[in-house]
């Protein structure tokens, strides 16, 4: 069976641009529904703003993006938060509520979107917070967490209500090797036990390939490879071996651009 | 021929900056109060600014109300006692007080320690991804974060108004009556006679909604408009205290000369 037989996201001719530069440029991009599809690339190359034109808190110059039939940059504002209800996002950060308990936090999603009875809220978060490893944590504020514990709670709180998409950004950045490990043996999991679409933005090579279904590597505006992690192995182009075994430089060059080096020194003088 | 173009577009710029600016801000306010609220989940959150915004506010007021009224009623006997006039203090004391001084200083005072409160706290909110958080998870900031401050504050500045005038009106009786030796009969009847409750209570109270409304539009504005940087926050909270004053000073102006200017 084709991994493209059955897409929740398809994205069409996107453009969108910042400041003047285009930070996409008519990009096509699918995402097949139930796997973990990583968007990788170098720093700045707009793989969080794909994340926020996804979730509607960007809206693209051009060309559509689909969920499930509904294009998200044309939808109203009260459409656009019904349909947010299926996604849930783990922000880099965390963003957790720091007015709350990590239990709250948690059990925020459910208490707004649903009419459960207390206790079952209550029976949910835990379930939660179980999932993660956290139970035990439920009364403790966010200022009393770890980073990689605020991510944990954090990716409670985005599968509290079993979202069909479930979005990650740089969710391995900054973590120690053990809370990576754990964090990466998470998103696996729950990914293949609830069923959800993960979508992966990260540019921790080994990391993500090790869960990742498919990928695409994103820079200059636009998708410069995608594949599975093995086909990704195989590319013959210079820019993507460079980001793939991180070489310092390459068609990415190391230096900003400058003028030369020897013209600049001697006009001090 | 280049340079003063370049000002031109500068200009012109920054003219548009500031009218985008002012659209946002009314779409901002629009929401706050269009926001059909939900009893259940809206009446918890706004008891709690209330308290944050109005209850916590309480000491700066009352001590300063306490001052304020003190000091007129001691500058006003030292005019006073030269014509033989000083029953007429509590008069004095409360007109200042009820029509000017209670509205305007509470809403210079709230807007210092509420507003920049508001604005900081929501710029954090921004800068941690707290709002952005709260989209993704279908909620909508604007109705959850924003309108429940955007009315603690429309609520609290005309109540914090009225406790204001009455310890101020107070402080003056401490040193008019207590310390100076006024004739208390005659320090609270030329009070009753000479304060109408419509003309002066209802008018400052009118000033002090208007102030309420104002101050908390600027504050939550700016918090919700802030760069999410450091440096971001520490303008936006400038930016409150700085356009709030001003506000309330050229509003009041304005006010008064509608309500007490006889043309």
């Amino acid at each position: 069976m084709d991994l493209f037989d059955d897409i929740i996201i398809d994205i069409k001719q996107l453009t969108f641009s910042r400041g003047g530069r285009y930070i996409y440029k008519d990009v096509d991009i699918r995402i097949p529904r139930g796997k973990v599809t990583a968007i990788m690339g170098p720093s700045g190359t707009g793989k969080t703003t794909l994340l926020r034109l996804i979730g509607g808190q960007l809206k693209p110059d051009s060309g559509s993006i689909l969920l499930d039939g509904d294009d998200i940059p044309r939808l109203g504002r009260s459409e656009l938060f019904d349909v947010r209800e299926k996604m849930g996002m783990l922000f880099q950060s965390g963003a957790l509520f720091t007015d709350m308990t990590v239990f709250e936090n948690v059990a925020f999603p459910i208490r707004v979107h649903t009419q459960l009875p207390e206790d079952m809220v209550r029976d949910v978060v835990l379930m939660k917070l179980q999932a993660v490893g956290l139970r035990g944590a439920a009364q403790l504020m966010p200022s009393e967490l770890s980073g990689g514990m605020s991510r944990r709670v954090a990716l409670a709180r985005a599968i509290a209500l079993a979202p069909a998409l479930v979005m990650y950004d740089e969710p391995f950045t900054g973590q120690d090797p053990i809370a990576m490990g754990v964090l990466v043996n998470l998103i696996q999991k729950l990914n293949q036990a609830l069923g959800h679409t993960s979508i992966i933005v990260s540019h921790d090579i080994k990391e993500t390939l090790s869960i990742a279904d498919y990928v695409y590597i994103i820079a200059d505006s636009g998708v410069i490879a995608q594949g599975t992690p093995e086909q990704l192995q195989q590319v013959d182009s210079e820019q993507v071996r460079q980001f793939m075994l991180g070489l310092p430089d390459g068609p990415v060059p190391f230096h900003f651009p400058a003028a030369d080096i020897a013209t600049e020194l001697m006009e001090g003088h | 021929m280049q340079p003063v173009l370049d000002s031109i577009a500068l200009l012109g710029r920054s003219g548009l900056d500031k009218i985008a600016a002012i659209g946002r801000s009314g779409m901002i306010l629009a929401h706050a109060i269009v926001a059909r609220p939900d009893p259940v989940q809206s009446f918890p959150l706004l008891i709690r600014q209330l308290y944050s915004v109005g209850v916590q506010s309480m000491i700066i007021i009352i001590v300063s109300g306490l001052f304020i009224g003190m000091v007129l009623a001691l500058q006003g006997y030292t005019i006073l006692v030269d014509y033989g006039t000083e029953q007429a203090v509590g008069q004095m004391v409360a007109l200042s007080l009820v029509r000017e001084l209670a509205p305007v200083v509470a809403a210079l005072l709230f807007a210092g320690r509420a507003g920049s409160a508001l604005t900081a706290e929501i710029g954090l909110m921004k800068t941690t991804e707290q709002l952005s958080s709260m989209e993704m998870i279908g909620v909508d900031p604007l109705r959850r974060i924003i309108a429940p401050r955007f009315w603690a504050g429309f609520i609290s500045l005309p109540i914090l108004t009225m406790i204001f005038s009455a310890v101020g009106i107070w402080g003056g009786m401490l040193v008019g009556v207590d310390w100076l030796g006024i004739y208390e009969g005659s320090f609270w009847a030329n009070m009753q006679n000479s304060v109408d409750f419509f003309d002066d209570v209802v008018n400052g109270l009118i000033k002090a909604q208007v102030f309420g409304l104002v101050v908390t539009w600027v504050a939550v504005f700016q918090g919700y408009d802030s760069i999410p940087t450091s440096e971001g926050i520490s303008q936006a909270t400038t930016k409150t205290v700085v356009y709030s004053s001003l506000a309330i000073l050229g509003l009041d102006f304005i006010m008064t000369a509608l309500m007490f200017g006889d043309f």
